[in-house]
């Protein structure tokens, strides 16, 4: 546990030495902001609830999310640090989980800088908290989702730039699962059945019912076992390296 | 302390390392050396846990490093090739991560970091962004985690690389003195190492073990080991060669080398033994004129190109 926690605290410090948390954040409330009040329209609604605002949250996430687990292991790859990393005493599991959280708590942090929308609405009407909290709380899970995809990728590669793409490609694909898009290509090969079971897969399916008020037990299960995945196959392939594979 | 048996790795078809076995007691500075490639970093890699082996078996201070890698690295201190670091922490934050990671109390860890800082003579950088630093304090914050916990066994991958002399000499009579009361193994390219720090050396080639024994030894397979130098005035060096050729503890005499005033003759002996004595009597009674005698300890350089050219 001491070990994880040494990881979680290098890991979430790394994003403050230089500028990349201050630019990190500063461009994520930027187009937060961007998204929410010039295309959402959320003053122009008249209704005091925050839907332009995380409805947008999926798409934005797919570019900061990647930009920010890319780095977990590429970076510890290309520089030498993993040989380091992987002789001391620690698990793999612990050396997964505290890069994870480290990221997932970055993240977290951005998403808590948005709070003047939500503290602006609160002021302007009187809208449904717990729709906030319920939405907030699927923003944090879906972020987390996103992040263990690109933690994984991100130790599949060495290069960050090809871990900020194929993170991104892969959220897309799980976000937008059960979309026409995805969908009707496969319908001429698969059943019915199947092409249920592949749309509840979507990841805005899940998040959507959440920011509807509809918290459900599926969706939570959903993110948490979207993330317990990634993490194991993140798990996993640090094994392999292990076997030199 | 350090038990190693067996050990073999495969990365596809090439065999990395193939049937290593050694084994490491306090008080022992094992050299690892071979040409690149060979298998010495693998090795290395697969006793620290990083790399596990297809086959064989590590024990680290009684634990079995297979079954219980995380015990048997708590046991390790490592500098891995070319001294990897994070480069935006400062070696006290990058220090004190390695000795929280390595599960160190909290309280430990300011005065063993002071310690080892000055130990390694990184005081006065502790506090700069290590990517401001020079390759020989890098390589000296590296060396700096690898002591940090005060590990029963430290494997160093080429230690001194990147340092200038007076660095390499400070390094070394600080392993020298560490290897006191640790098991020490390091690999290195400068033979010149081995001699000055090893008690033992193990020389790996295409995976495999070429040989195994003290520097010493291995000087004496050397087969310059016990050949006696002379410098003998160039005048009489004709007759010089022609007794020395005929005399009955003589191989073979070799022309070294010719000056107008003075010829370097070596003379090997049979069976390489001890002749300094007799040639110094010899040189003596015939009244020819020398301006130098002396005893050959061995070429390492020569040994390791014999074990590893093929």
């Amino acid at each position: 546990m001491t070990s994880l926690i040494a990881v979680f605290k290098r890991e979430f410090r790394s994003y403050f030495y230089s500028t990349t948390a201050f630019v990190y954040v500063t461009l994520f409330l930027f187009a937060v902001s961007v998204f929410t009040f010039y295309i959402g329209d959320l003053t122009g609604r008249n209704q005091a609830d925050l839907t332009p605002f995380f409805a947008f949250h999926p798409y934005i996430f797919l570019m900061f999310m990647p930009a920010l687990s890319m780095r977990l292991w590429a970076e510890e790859r290309k520089t030498g640090t993993l040989e380091l990393l992987l002789t001391l005493p620690i698990s793999d599991r612990a050396l997964v989980l505290g890069k994870f959280l480290a990221s997932w708590a970055f993240a977290t942090l951005a998403l808590i800088g948005t709070f003047p929308i939500w503290f602006t609405i609160s002021f302007l009407g009187n809208p449904d908290q717990g729709l906030i909290l319920s939405s907030y709380f699927a923003s944090f899970f879906m972020a987390g989702g996103f992040l263990a995809i690109g933690g994984y990728i991100s130790a599949r590669s060495s290069n960050q730039i090809i871990a900020f793409i194929l993170s991104a490609v892969i959220s897309f694909l799980f976000l937008m699962t059960g979309f026409p898009l995805i969908t009707e290509p496969l319908m001429p090969l698969l059943s019915p059945y199947m092409l249920d079971l592949i749309i509840h897969f979507s990841a805005l399916i899940h998040f959507e019912n959440f920011i509807k008020g509809a918290f459900s037990v599926s969706g939570l299960i959903y993110f948490c076992a979207m993330i317990l995945f990634w993490l194991c196959m993140t798990e996993i392939h640090i094994q392999n390296l292990r076997m030199g594979r | 302390m350090l038990y190693a048996h067996g050990l073999e790795k495969k990365f596809g078809a090439a065999h990395v390392v193939n049937d290593v076995s050694f084994d490491l007691t306090r008080g022992q500075v094992l050299g690892f050396l071979g040409p690149n490639g060979a298998g010495k970093t693998t090795t290395m890699r697969m006793l620290t846990g990083c790399l596990k082996p297809d086959a064989g078996k590590i024990t680290i201070c009684d634990t079995d490093a297979l079954k219980n890698p995380t015990l048997a690295q708590s046991y390790i201190g490592y500098l891995p090739e070319g001294a990897p670091l994070y480069i935006e922490m400062t070696p006290r934050e990058y220090l004190g991560f390695i000795a929280e990671v390595r599960g160190m109390e909290k309280q430990d860890i300011p005065p063993a970091l002071e310690k080892v800082a000055s130990e390694v003579m990184i005081t006065d950088i502790l506090d700069h962004p290590i990517e401001t630093l020079s390759k020989g304090y890098k390589r000296r914050v590296g060396l700096a985690g690898a002591l940090v916990t005060d590990p029963q066994v430290l494997i160093l991958d080429e230690p001194t690389d990147g340092l200038d002399p007076n660095q390499k000499h400070h390094v070394r009579r600080l392993i020298r003195k560490l290897a006191q009361e640790k098991a020490v193994i390091i690999s290195t390219h400068i033979l010149e190492e081995v001699d000055a720090i090893c008690t033992d050396t193990i020389i790996i080639n295409h995976g495999k073990i070429v040989s195994y024994a003290t520097p010493k030894e291995l000087l004496s397979q050397s087969e310059l080991y016990n050949a006696v130098s002379v410098i003998i005035e160039t005048s009489a060096h004709a007759e010089a060669i022609s007794f020395f050729k005929t005399h009955k503890f003589t191989e073979h005499v070799r022309l070294a080398g010719k000056m107008p005033k003075w010829t370097k003759l070596i003379i090997y002996p049979k069976q390489k033994q001890y002749i300094l004595g007799e040639v110094s009597s010899i040189l003596h009674e015939k009244g020819w004129r020398v301006a130098g005698v002396q005893s050959e300890q061995g070429r390492l350089e020569e040994v390791f190109r014999k074990l590893t050219l093929n």
